[in-house]
């Protein structure tokens, strides 16, 4: 999750103070871990630097930060490429299960085992999604969704590598 | 009196199979499966195609006899009674839902979700009276008069749902209840059946090869060349 390129995107809506921008992160992209205060106003005051955000003049009057935030042409340039993009598939977490499988099996080990406890771990963690999802607001359906699709595409890995144990454990020993 | 303060004693199995053993001519179905279920539990069977899954249903509901091993329902062996008896058993104190051409094209929905009530014998006003809350809680309003056949899948088998539910079974068996749907429909059938299931303490056990139907279950256990093998999740590092 690119702080910085969020912040723009909200503030591409309208210009906001920064506790606005956190108030808003938090709701939509923290998911139980805030963004803090000072990340807010480092990564804000970067952008700035690099001329992608202005600052407007302090507020009179109230708390201690009236700064508003405007997002400058540049700015919104760099956010409108940037969710134009396709993000990049992660295939981090098949890579260590593939590593795991393969060096079972290289070594001898009980590679189906190590698959079913991993089958089971998917499940679980399936389980508490659909909890979250059956409980929960159309963000956090959507949220969940997203990673029972990821979790689901690793489980039929796992059962077709399951399918296949002994042909992979003479191909990797041959 | 004691009531209230008993220690409550963890509920035995309300359905159980032991070392089953089946074979169809000279292919072994089963070969020594073993499942116990909690009353009020859902679990889901998993597995590849052919592993046994759908026989496992069948014997446990009493539909097919095994050829050596017990079934026990509720404290009593089932799997030595006659086809009367055990009829009787299914129609009395099971749900069934499959994953399609169950239901009866010649009805309305109505009638259709009323078919367990009129074959027990309740009158066809007084059956037809009580479908009135499945309309509403399945997501079927207005659709009391439409005929089977004019269903949308997502509305058969929240139909085929409602009607299995509609005589209060202990236990609801579900045969891949969403294998003819699409994921978004699938996962609406799948949020009734867990939302009535755990309103009614009604026992689910799920046959289904999707993960993500799997995941409404309490549990899973994977069936593999005609066994049952069940994994506790264990914690997973990081
Ligand atoms: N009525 C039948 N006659 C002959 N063979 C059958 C019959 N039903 C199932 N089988 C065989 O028994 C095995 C288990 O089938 P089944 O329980 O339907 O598997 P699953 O539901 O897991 O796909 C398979 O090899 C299947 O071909
Ligand atoms: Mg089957």
């Amino acid at each position: 999750m690119s702080v910085p390129l969020t912040l723009l995107g909200l503030l591409e809506r309208e210009p906001s103070h920064g506790y606005d921008l956190k108030r808003d992160y938090d709701a939509f992209f923290g998911r139980g871990k805030p963004l803090p205060f000072g990340q807010v106003y480092a990564t804000l005051a970067r952008l700035a630097r690099d001329g992608k955000v202005v600052v407007g003049e302090s507020e009179a009057g109230a708390g201690p930060d009236r700064k508003r935030y405007v997002i400058t042409e540049q700015g919104a340039t760099e956010f409108e490429t940037w969710l134009g993009e396709p993000v990049e598939a992660e295939p981090h977490l098949q890579t260590v299960l593939f590593a795991k499988v393969v060096l079972a099996l290289i070594l001898g080990r009980d590679a189906g085992r190590y698959l079913d406890t991993q089958r089971a771990a998917h499940l679980q963690r399936m389980r508490e999604l659909t909890e979250i999802k059956r409980a929960g607001s159309l963000v956090d359906a959507l949220l969940a969704d997203h990673g029972l699709f990821h979790l689901e595409a690793d489980l039929r890995w796992i059962d077709l590598t399951t399918a296949r144990l002994d042909a992979l454990a003479e191909a990797v020993r041959s | 009196m004691t009531v209230g303060h008993q220690p409550s004693a963890p509920a035995g199995p309300i359905i159980e199979a032991r070392d089953v053993v089946l074979s169809f001519g000279e292919t072994p179905a089963l070969q020594g499966a073993n499942l116990s279920v909690a009353a009020g539990e859902m679990v889901a069977i998993m597995g590849p195609s052919g592993s046994g899954k759908t026989t496992l249903l069948h014997c446990l509901a009493g539909i097919l006899t095994p050829d050596a091993g017990e079934i026990h329902f509720a404290g009593r062996r089932i799997d030595t009674r006659g086809e009367t008896e055990r009829s009787a058993l299914r129609r009395d104190r099971f749900g069934f839902v499959f994953q399609f051409g169950q239901l009866v094209p010649e009805l309305t929905t109505e009638e259709n979700i009323a078919l367990p009530l009129l074959l027990g014998g309740t009158r066809r006003a007084a059956a037809l009276k009580e479908t009135a809350p499945w309309f509403r809680q399945l997501d079927l309003e207005g659709l009391q008069k439409r005929r089977s056949g004019e269903l949308s899948g997502g509305q058969a088998q929240r139909v085929a749902l409602a009607r299995a539910l509609i005589a209060r079974p202990e236990i609801l068996f579900a045969d891949e209840p969403t294998g003819s749907l699409d994921s978004l429909t699938g996962e609406h059938v799948m949020d009734l059946l867990v939302t009535a299931a755990r309103q009614h303490g009604t026992t689910v056990i799920v046959v289904t090869h999707e993960p993500r139907v799997a995941a409404y279950a309490g549990r899973e256990v994977v069936v593999r060349d005609g066994k049952v093998t069940s994994f506790a999740a264990m914690p997973a590092t990081p």
